[in-house]
């Protein structure tokens, strides 16, 4: 019971944080209109030509909600480093709480915010011109929510390494661009080199934009085509997001236990 | 029972040992001071006691519950006000203790009840909806305070609390923490380097170089380097002197012009001075020794009130800039 309570206390304190800040909740509605707009428009002008046999709106468009998931999710885990840059994770370590479920909260926080994001892309995207079935709606949102997680998780863990939001910056900027480009958000990783596939079995962004666009496009294309635009089955993403998840939340555990 | 026992509590960093073999004891209910200068030991102590850091050797228990193998339990048992501010600014105070309350399992009615008792301890229960972030440093310590009530601990500890304040606000502070002494009969185990502040304590452990070098209440560890000293001047200085050591058998020192003796009960003496003597003195001054003679006698060099390092002044800075 005091471990779900702690859960909640730490996750309503994030989210509290979240709501008192005007400037995050502003670039939280921005930063996905801008994405579409910078993206939908200018990019199908440009890139259509190629021959997926599909819109490239289309194609690009769940890489475009795995992209803010992880900026947003990565965002929002920096909380932990200001919590120990301004002293506040001192009041959270010395409780009598357990720190997988300080961790937990922590991530879920992050997890919340990166969603609500995602569902704000979801409820725009009829305006560029993405087509969206009712029906893979919750399925969608489940898998929006496992990457959050995932991201969430991974952010947690940096932010527990870092002794400053500085250096939590830079890491994550390092981060964001690679795991971007190799997660299959702008091309197909069906016929990359070897190197680039290696690394993107190893990012999770890669499983979140796979199983997205496959919910996505699942009832819009022929079997075929979607086949070569996939990479894993459904389940296979899901169960590796999962996995990453737990990796990543015990090993920020395990970074707080050592450092605090 | 005491409500803290400390035995051969040692911490080693990299091989410097940072708190060495320290032995000591506190009462309930009452002020025990950790007196040193900066460096010396105090806040490893403090987290040490508090779990928060690992121990190298030796055991302490707090409220019987050993800081080893009972961490849980002796979490619950103190609260903590820690040298660094430790509130969420961005929260209500109201909102901050009640994080506090469910962190440490106080139900929700009994929040109620017990967050209108400490703001009120700490007179901030007119505040209690403002962010923490508007409120002035004293404020912010007051409601540290405040939460580190909530769970009823049994021992307080305050690290440092005054530190950072200016001397009116420190001495409300310490209206406050008397108070809570007095009408609580909490245990207060805090640090300082503020000699004067030692004062207001039941006992005193002075730490230099993470040894307790004396132990005990602030008359006795001023009585240790001797007693009250009297200075007098007198137009018949020889025959003061002459008599004082005739009827006293007290060694008369000389020095500035004023005769000086060193009494063990000042008070007391000066009293029997005025009605015995037949010479007669033009002024006197019955000086007492201080904490600061005390630790300069022990340590041979005074604690000084150290300037903030270069790297804290840029960090408070920074947490200034990112405020604003």
């Amino acid at each position: 019971m005091q471990f779900i309570q702690t859960i909640y206390t730490i996750w309503q304190r994030e989210i509290i944080r979240y709501w008192r800040d005007k400037t995050r909740i502003v670039s939280t509605f921005f930063m996905p209109l801008m994405f579409l707009v910078i993206f939908g428009a200018g990019l199908n002008e440009t890139l259509a030509t190629g021959n997926f046999g599909v819109d490239f709106t289309q194609f690009m468009y769940p890489g475009i909600i795995a992209m803010s998931i992880m900026n947003i999710a990565f965002f929002s885990t920096i909380s932990t480093v200001w919590d120990r840059e301004f002293g506040f994770l001192k009041e959270i370590l010395v409780a009598p709480v357990s720190r997988v479920a300080v961790a937990f909260g922590k991530t879920l926080g992050a997890t919340t915010i990166a969603s609500i994001q995602a569902i704000i892309l979801l409820i725009l995207a009829p305006l560029i011109g993405v087509t969206i079935h009712i029906a893979i709606i919750p399925q969608l949102i489940l898998f929006m929510l496992l990457l959050a997680f995932a991201i969430s998780g991974m952010g947690l863990l940096i932010s527990s390494l870092m002794k400053t939001t500085e250096s939590f910056g830079m890491v994550t900027q390092i981060l964001i661009f690679p795991m971007f480009f190799i997660s299959g958000a702008f091309f197909p990783l069906t016929s990359v080199p070897s190197w680039m596939s290696v690394l993107s079995y190893i990012n999770p962004l890669t499983y979140g934009v796979d199983a997205i666009r496959q919910i996505i496009l699942g009832n819009q294309v022929a079997s075929n085509i979607l086949n070569n635009l996939s990479l894993h089955p459904i389940s296979v993403d899901a169960l590796f997001l999962v996995a990453f998840s737990a990796v990543m939340v015990s090993a920020a555990v395990f970074a707080f236990n050592k450092r605090a | 029972m005491n409500i803290i026992r400390v035995e051969n509590l040692t911490k080693q960093f990299n091989g410097f040992t940072a708190v060495d073999h320290i032995n000591f004891e506190v009462k309930k209910g009452e002020i025990f001071g950790f007196l040193g200068p900066n460096g010396a030991g105090k806040s490893t102590t403090i987290n040490m006691l508090s779990t928060i850091l690992p121990v190298t050797d030796g055991e302490a228990f707090i409220n019987n519950f050993s800081i080893l193998s009972q961490r849980d339990d002796v979490r619950k048992s103190i609260g903590l006000v820690f040298q660094d501010p430790s509130l969420d600014d961005r929260l209500t105070a109201e909102e901050n203790l009640r994080f506090h309350a469910k962190l440490y399992g106080v139900p929700s009615d009994e929040f109620q009840k017990r967050k209108q008792e400490v703001l009120k301890l700490v007179d901030l229960w007119d505040r209690q909806n403002d962010i923490v972030k508007n409120f002035s440093g004293g404020m912010k310590r007051r409601l540290e305070i405040a939460r580190g009530l909530l769970h009823y601990p049994a021992v307080l500890f305050l690290d440092e609390p005054t530190i950072g304040l200016d001397p009116q606000t420190r001495a409300h502070l310490w209206d406050y923490i008397l108070r809570l002494k007095r009408e609580k009969e909490m245990t207060i185990f805090m640090t300082t380097h503020y000699m004067n502040e030692a004062e207001y304590c039941d006992h005193i452990a002075i730490i230099d170089h993470g040894k307790i070098v004396a132990l005990g209440t602030p008359r006795e560890l001023k009585k240790q380097i001797g007693g009250d000293i009297i200075s007098m001047t007198s137009n018949q200085k020889a025959e003061l002197k002459k008599e004082i050591e005739k009827r006293y058998k007290k060694d008369v020192k000389e020095k500035d012009g004023f005769l000086q003796i060193e009494v063990e009960d000042g008070e007391k003496f000066l009293p029997r001075l005025f009605n015995e003597l037949t010479v007669e003195i033009d002024s006197i001054e019955l000086r007492k020794p201080t904490l600061d003679d005390v630790f300069l006698s022990l340590t041979g060099r005074a604690i000084r009130e150290e300037e903030p390092s270069d790297k804290e002044r840029m960090r408070q800075r920074m947490r200034m800039r990112r405020r604003n």
